[in-house]
């Protein structure tokens, strides 16, 4: 198979394009652990939002918790301002099976109602086995199920993506 | 040639499967259960103060020995993981009527337990449990004669990281009755594997001998000594079945020598921070002054004890043996 060429950084500045359009008055960003939280924080700086986006993390409503555990690393949900009755975008790097997305709705329902819910995503794979679909994504593209990708960022605050093996190391 | 035996509490990946002591724990598996709790703590500000990790699973708080608060402090932390809690009140039911401990164990595995929470008075009943019971189901020693309580030990040292944040610069002072302090000597093995440079066993030699030397301690008589320029104060109960008998002359006394008064307090580093497991007994070993004061953690404590005890539950649920 050909080498996947995915840039990241080109595909930020669809993504900002796209969640501009998305946002309503009053809606807040909320970054899914860890990838789409860099997003979120970028994105809130480039598109001149205040105050800070909210982190979320699926770790307490995994569905896969029986088989995988706590996970040891897996960041804290902060979310700093009232969730009820507001517009949430939430943004993730890749969207894949859409279990991630099922868990962190449900906790961001333990902090309140929000008035509505929206997913916009740097990069969809494919391979959904769950009705989820995003409202804007910046690629689609297709990938075999061993292969995991995910967003790096490095010091400078620049953006690409890491393709590796399933069970392979880091 | 003899394999080493491996550590009961860990499967063979080095994953935590039981809780029945500190002594032996790597510190990465405490660092992680610390970690976690952190997580938990933030729990009580959401508006749903439950998480469904345990959600179908039975939790058996088995008490051997009465311990109201702990026992409501492991009831509370498995509620909120949404487990189904059953409390037996085991001193007055079934031992009582002759049946042995692997019997009881026998026939609450056969009621689909999933976690027993085991007190015990005599030391290594949580650990003879966690041998004999099926391979899905976790143990959680929550206090065993007068050889661990494991999960207050996590506690303090969330307590400590949460105020002082770095272990290897710090001088913990345990006060008061180490030799039949359950708490201390997890305390102990905690504070050493987390890399503690110093940590001080005082009081008088009835109750902290010399041998405690050979668990890594400094051991100090006089209480001024063993409190000077602390960060860390741990006061222990006094039980009250000691006073009697030649330990110790009266309580009295024992406050007089060892009892935490702002004088004495006023030895230990200006932001030096005071715990106790609780109960308190106000006047024996520590006093009201310092107990209610601006360094006493000791309400703190019991509010992370609550995150702990969730994040050692859903650690050890989350691992298969």
């Amino acid at each position: 198979m050909s080498t996947l060429h995915l840039d990241a950084e080109a595909l930020y500045r669809d993504l900002a394009g796209g969640v501009r359009g998305l946002l309503q008055p009053g809606a807040a960003l909320v970054g899914i652990w860890s990838g789409g939280a860099w997003l979120a924080e970028r994105l809130q700086r480039d598109l001149g939002l205040a105050g800070e986006p909210g982190v979320i993390t699926s770790a307490l409503h995994r569905d896969d918790f029986d088989k995988r555990g706590m996970a040891a690393d897996a960041g804290q949900t902060r979310l700093p301002f009232e969730v009820e009755g507001r517009h949430i975008v939430l943004i993730d790097d890749v969207l894949y099976t859409g279990r991630t997305t099922r868990a962190v709705i449900n906790e961001l329902f333990d902090f309140g109602r929000p008035a509505s819910v929206t997913l916009a995503v740097l990069v969809d794979r494919g391979g959904r086995e769950l009705p989820i679909q995003p409202a804007y994504s910046a690629a689609r593209v297709t990938l075999p199920p061993e292969r995991r990708l995910a967003l790096a960022r490095n010091a400078a605050g620049h953006f690409s993506f890491a393709i590796r093996e399933e069970g392979a190391a880091p | 040639m003899m394999l080493p035996r491996r550590n009961p509490q860990l499967n063979a990946h080095g994953e935590l499967v039981h809780l029945l002591s500190i002594e032996g724990l790597p510190r990465a598996v405490i660092h992680q259960i610390l970690d976690t709790a952190g997580t938990f703590l933030s729990v009580n500000d959401r508006e749903v103060k439950k998480v469904p990790l345990l959600r179908g699973k039975s939790v058996f708080n088995l008490f051997f020995e009465n311990s109201t608060r702990t026992r409501t402090t492991f009831e509370i932390a498995a509620k909120r993981l949404s487990a189904d809690v059953i409390n037996l009140d085991i001193a007055r039911s079934s031992t009582a009527k002759g049946e042995s401990l692997l019997d009881t164990i026998a026939n609450l595995s056969a009621m689909h337990a999933d976690m027993f929470v085991v007190r015990h008075g005599e030391s290594g009943a949580p650990y003879l449990i966690a041998q004999h019971c099926a391979p899905h189901v976790h143990v959680v020693n929550a206090g065993d004669g007068r050889h661990a309580h494991p999960t207050q030990g996590l506690l303090d040292m969330y307590t400590i990281r949460h105020f002082k944040q770095d272990f290897t610069r710090l001088t913990v002072a345990i006060v008061g009755d180490i030799v039949h302090s359950r708490v201390a000597r997890s305390d102990i093995h905690a504070l050493t594997t987390l890399g503690v440079p110093e940590v001080r066993a005082v009081g008088p030699k009835t109750l902290v001998p010399g041998d405690l030397r050979e668990m890594g301690v400094r051991v100090c008589h006089d209480m001024a000594e063993g409190i000077r320029g602390a960060d860390v104060i741990i006061m222990l109960r006094l039980q009250n079945e000691r006073m009697s008998g030649a330990l110790l002359p009266s309580a009295g006394e024992f406050f007089k020598n060892y009892g935490l008064t702002p004088d004495k307090l006023a030895l230990a580093k200006p932001d030096a921070i005071v715990m106790h497991p609780g109960p308190i007994n106000r006047g024996v070993e520590i006093d009201s002054a310092v107990a209610d004061g601006r360094q006493s953690v000791i309400l703190p404590q019991v509010t992370f004890g609550i995150a702990v005890r969730m994040a050692v539950m859903s650690t050890i649920a989350g691992n298969t043996a």
